[in-house]
């Protein structure tokens, strides 16, 4: 809705579930939201919907949520577009939060939307950092200064481009924010919720899609192509039982191992595996060069990659011609040990 | 049966990213290409049309430019173009931009409609289920499979580790992946029957149930703060470290980028 | 004189190319190493009527103009010389004679499967003893009450063993003249692949173009129903004339794709390569030869563009054909065997493209009417 006043406060979060289970993105988006309130002096508010899903809410105030409200009705068990979209804009027309964030998930990036255009507020996709501030971000004379603004900040233009984004006469200002960016706090053991019931009533309408059958993935092998991380190995890995190595940094990363040719000459990997002139074109956002030189024929493959990390123990390899980062170094020393600090990070 | 397919005229940023000396973003320099999500459903549309027969629409709000991307529509098979382009509609965010395209919808006869999932330009993913709710039906996402029963439509809606076979009735909506098939080639005796048609061009008075406070600009709740390009990199850095220091090194680089 | 091609022709530049680079190019150099004829690929073709382009819609064609035909021959040579030549034999040499000369039932029953892609096409004209003296024909066609009864070979024949529908030429008499001298006639067929008696001898091994199916067809008493003679009886020699006006024009569209195929791999390559501390494009020996291979190209592509043009709106366009063959297949290999060069040791190994090209290349200069052959005929009208 658009407002003039500031009857709007507090920054609530939807806390998406499936199965009874609380997706992490839940806890990144109480964090950020934490770090949000405390600059605006206000709580957080996580949105629990669902069916007998009671059990659920504290582990979101162990992750700092100040309140949750949780709307709980058989309509809820499985997530359909309409039911949930009615229970969250229902909570905004009640609570009438300042700020509403949403994780930029298979459901948060259909559920937004339709809440959005349901009570006429702006929304910002996929935002990978948040904060307070003024809109305009400098004064322009003439135009009014609001202050104490969420400014969400997005990749656009296939992340070519870097756009900051304000909602200023609409409320709330509501983002889906990207799962994996934004941090949550320690978790702290033994508290208990502070819970409100609330229940706007669900009266099946003809928006209320039927769901037929629910179908739980099979794990698949990824195409080298759609990983956005690859850690890909050359003939400096130096045998095929080597590359566990690597294998090993791609499960911590969430990434796929890939190599160059003369790994699948060698008889090592398959081609399907192969970057380069004659294997294939990749553009991931991270690509580690373990123990490749770098011929013509591999950078060609892969040089368009937006951050791409070298290790090599030969100084004059030419990767390191197209290395945003390059290590002269051995990557038998260095990959095990990258590969524990990294899941030791991930797990705090 | 009458299908309606929402698509759109985007910069190439996937395959033909151009960039001044500068560094920046050489916009004028790329191709325009139909996005690829809505090339998808309009792939789907026309399977239904070959498979159940159905008339095949294609829409697009945009520049006047934008009419390329019909005539590319109706050389893969679409019946008919529409172009909604006014002056008035410029600087759209996605709430002005559902509420033009459902304006312009209004004035048509549809079973569904099938819009892509995401632009390549914007990247949001809203003006498709933003449709729905101001057309008030119901809609289905992500969409990995379409199939046609009577009146309603059974849709696989993807997630992130499950599928959902979904009956709706309709009229719908469906939101299409790019996944969801290989699009056909145009005909060359397509491409000549194209630029021969006819393509309707529509302006704000054409528009259904639309307020002016809802179009363009000024309709749009969000505003740009701030917009700046990506700079293309130049060589790196190049470090000798022992393996510890390397490690943190890659640490913090990962770190910086939001890689963990 | 407007030198811009108008929307539609860029629009199908764009299909055409667009379908060379995903579904062409990928298999290129595999369908050179095995020499397998890229079936998989005819099929898509067939699907979205690249081979019927400019067959009329009525025919099951697509209906277009010689030029968009042209273009398509183009983009397809850019990435597989083997591709373009597969479409350029099946739409000129057989679709387009049927076309012509045919009657309405034999349009029907083979012109709309042809225009479909539903059967592929080819053209036997060349003997063992008759490349250039065409006319040095051997192949017999007799009437024998409602058949026809062939007896000969062909050889070096486009599509070979992969089509449906063959276009022959075979001698159905001698006339003699007042001094005695005979002048032979020779008559064309539609010849359907699995009559008995047609049979294929053996598959040319070739230095270019590996994946064209190129065999020997032998005729051994091959019984082929009259109503199968194509055009008039004796006016086969006139037939394949005028036939090959147009294959020239699929043929030099294909020398001109190789060649540009060759450039556009060069720019890339010399710009990536660095010796001496920098890159080779930075010399200005590389700079002069990419200026010549540039300006040579886009000769030669005023010439096929015209002559696709005449073929359009001209009753004869022989000189306008010879010209683009002649000129296009020599610029071909010029400008593969100069991409060769620039690419230094890395342009004679398979892993580069350019090998490939300039193999490809040669065989430009030679089918189709030789290059001798095209300078004839240029200079016959020059000097009329």
């Amino acid at each position: 809705m658009e407002v003039m006043n500031s009857e709007y406060k507090g920054v609530f979060v939807f806390a998406q579930q499936v199965d009874n289970v609380t997706n992490s993105i839940a806890f990144e988006l109480i964090g950020e939201g934490k770090k949000l309130a405390k600059d605006l002096g206000t709580e957080v508010t996580a949105v629990l919907a669902g069916s007998g899903i009671q059990d659920l809410a504290d582990e979101l105030a162990a992750y700092g949520a100040d309140k949750v409200i949780i709307v709980d009705d058989p309509e809820l068990k499985e997530y359909r577009t309409e039911p949930y979209t009615h229970a969250l804009a229902s909570v905004i027309e009640k609570y009438k939060p300042e700020i509403f964030l949403v994780g930029a998930t298979a459901i948060g990036r259909d559920l937004g939307p339709r809440v959005s255009a349901r009570i006429h507020t702006g929304l910002t996709a996929d935002c990978t950092q948040l904060d307070i501030g003024d809109f305009p971000l400098n004064p322009i004379p003439g135009k009014e200064q609001k202050h104490n603004q969420l400014l969400m900040t997005r990749p656009a233009f296939g992340g070519n481009t870097i756009a900051t984004i304000a909602c200023p006469d609409f409320r709330p200002q509501m983002a889906t924010v990207r799962p994996g960016v934004m941090q949550k706090l320690p978790k702290q053991e033994g508290v208990k919720a502070v819970v409100e019931a609330f229940n706007p009533g669900f009266t099946p309408n003809n928006n209320y899609v039927e769901i037929m059958d629910v179908v739980k993935a099979v794990a698949e092998t990824v195409d080298i192509m759609d990983a956005n991380i690859l850690i890909s190995g050359g003939r400096g890995v130096g045998n095929p039982e080597n590359f566990k190595l690597l294998e090993d940094l791609a499960a911590a990363v969430g990434g796929t191992v890939s190599c160059s040719r003369a790994v699948v000459d060698a008889g090592w990997k398959p081609k399907d595996l192969q970057v380069g002139q004659t294997g294939k074109t990749v553009r991931p956002n991270v690509y580690f060069a373990i123990g490749i030189s770098g011929a013509i024929q591999h950078l060609a493959g892969m040089e368009e990659s937006d951050l791409i990390i070298a290790i090599n123990k030969d100084e004059t390899a030419p990767i390191f011609d197209v290395a945003d980062h390059g290590i002269v170094g051995d990557l038998n020393k260095i990959l095990p040990s990258l590969t524990e600090k990294i899941k030791m990070f991930q797990e705090s | 049966m009458k299908i309606v397919v929402c698509i759109k005229q985007v910069p190439d940023t996937k395959g033909g990213v151009k960039f001044n000396p500068d560094g920046t973003l050489n916009r004028a320099a790329m191709l325009t290409i139909m996005n690829p999500d809505d090339k998808a459903g309009l792939e789907a549309a026309l399977r239904l049309k070959d498979e159940y027969g159905a008339e095949v629409t294609a829409i697009t709000m945009g520049l006047p430019k934008a009419e390329d991307v019909l005539r590319e529509a109706m050389a893969m098979g679409a019946d008919k173009g529409i172009l909604v382009t006014d002056r008035v509609l410029g600087g759209a965010d996605t709430w002005a931009t559902s509420q033009t395209l459902a304006g312009a919808i209004r004035n048509l006869e549809f079973d569904l409609i099938i819009t892509g999932r995401q632009a390549i330009d914007g990247d949001t993913a809203q003006v498709g289920p933003q449709i729905s709710e101001h057309l008030n039906i119901p809609v289905i996402s992500y969409a990995q499979n379409i199939k046609i029963e009577g009146d309603s439509v059974i849709v696989e809606r993807q997630y992130d580790d499950r599928y959902h076979v979904l009956k709706a009735k309709m009229p719908c909506l469906i939101t299409a992946l790019a996944e969801l098939n290989e699009p056909r080639y145009m005909t060359p005796g397509g491409i000549f029957d194209a630029c021969k048609a006819e393509i309707t061009v529509w302006g704000r008075d054409n528009l259904i149930d639309v307020k002016d406070s809802d179009l363009g600009l000024k309709g749009s709740p969000t505003q740009i703060a701030k917009a700046s390009d990506k700079v293309r990199k130049g060589v790196g850095e190049k470090v000798t470290l022992d393996p510890a220091e390397a490690v943190d090194y890659i640490m913090n680089k990962l770190k910086e980028k939001h890689v963990i | 004189m407007d030198f811009t091609l108008c929307k539609e022709h860029e629009m199908a530049r764009a299909l055409f190319k667009e379908f060379a680079e995903n579904e062409v190019k990928p298999l290129a150099q595999e369908v050179d190493e095995t020499e397998e004829f890229p079936r998989g690929t005819v099929v898509k073709m067939a699907g979205s009527g690249f081979l019927g382009i400019p067959v009329p819609k009525e025919y099951g064609g697509q209906g277009c103009d010689p030029l968009t035909y042209t273009i398509c021959v183009e983009e397809l040579s850019k990435v597989c010389g083997t591709t373009g030549v597969i479409v350029s034999a099946h739409t000129s040499l057989c679709c387009d004679p049927i076309q012509t000369y045919g009657t309405e039932e034999q349009k029907q029953k083979y012109l709309i499967p042809l225009a479909k892609g539903e059967k592929l096409g080819a053209f036997g004209l060349t003997e063992p003893g008759a490349g250039t003296d065409a006319q040095g024909q051997q192949t017999k066609a007799v009437l024998e009450g409602d058949e026809y009864v062939l007896n000969g070979s062909k050889i070096f024949i486009t599509n070979g063993k992969e089509a449906d529908v063959y276009v022959v030429f075979a001698i159905t008499g001698v006339d003699v003249d007042a001094k005695g001298r005979g002048k032979k006639r020779i008559t064309a067929f539609i010849v359907e692949k699995g009559t008995p008696g047609f049979t294929f001898g053996t598959k040319e091994k070739k230095m270019g173009i590996r994946g064209s199916s190129t065999y020997e067809l032998i005729f051994t008493d091959c019984r082929i129903p009259k109503e199968n003679m194509l055009g008039a009886e004796g006016k086969g020699f006139g037939i394949a004339m005028h036939t090959l006006d147009g294959g020239r024009i699929g043929i030099a569209a294909q020398a001109l794709g190789i060649a540009e195929g060759a450039l556009e791999a060069t720019i890339e390559y010399v710009k990536e390569r660095k010796q001496f501390g920098r890159s080779i494009a930075a010399f200005q020996n590389t700079q002069f030869q990419l200026a010549d291979m540039a300006t040579k190209i886009e000769a030669a592509k005023l010439l096929v563009y015209k002559a696709a043009v005449a073929k359009a709106t001209q009753k004869n366009y022989s000189f306008e054909a010879a010209q683009a063959k002649l000129y296009a297949s020599e610029v071909a290999m010029e400008v593969t065997t100069k991409a060769v060069q620039l690419h230094g040791g890395y342009g004679y190994t398979r892993e580069y493209d350019v090998e490939r090209m300039m193999r490809d290349a040669k065989i430009t200069e030679i089918y189709e009417g030789t290059s001798e052959v095209q300078r004839m005929v240029i200079s016959g009208t020059l000097l009329k």
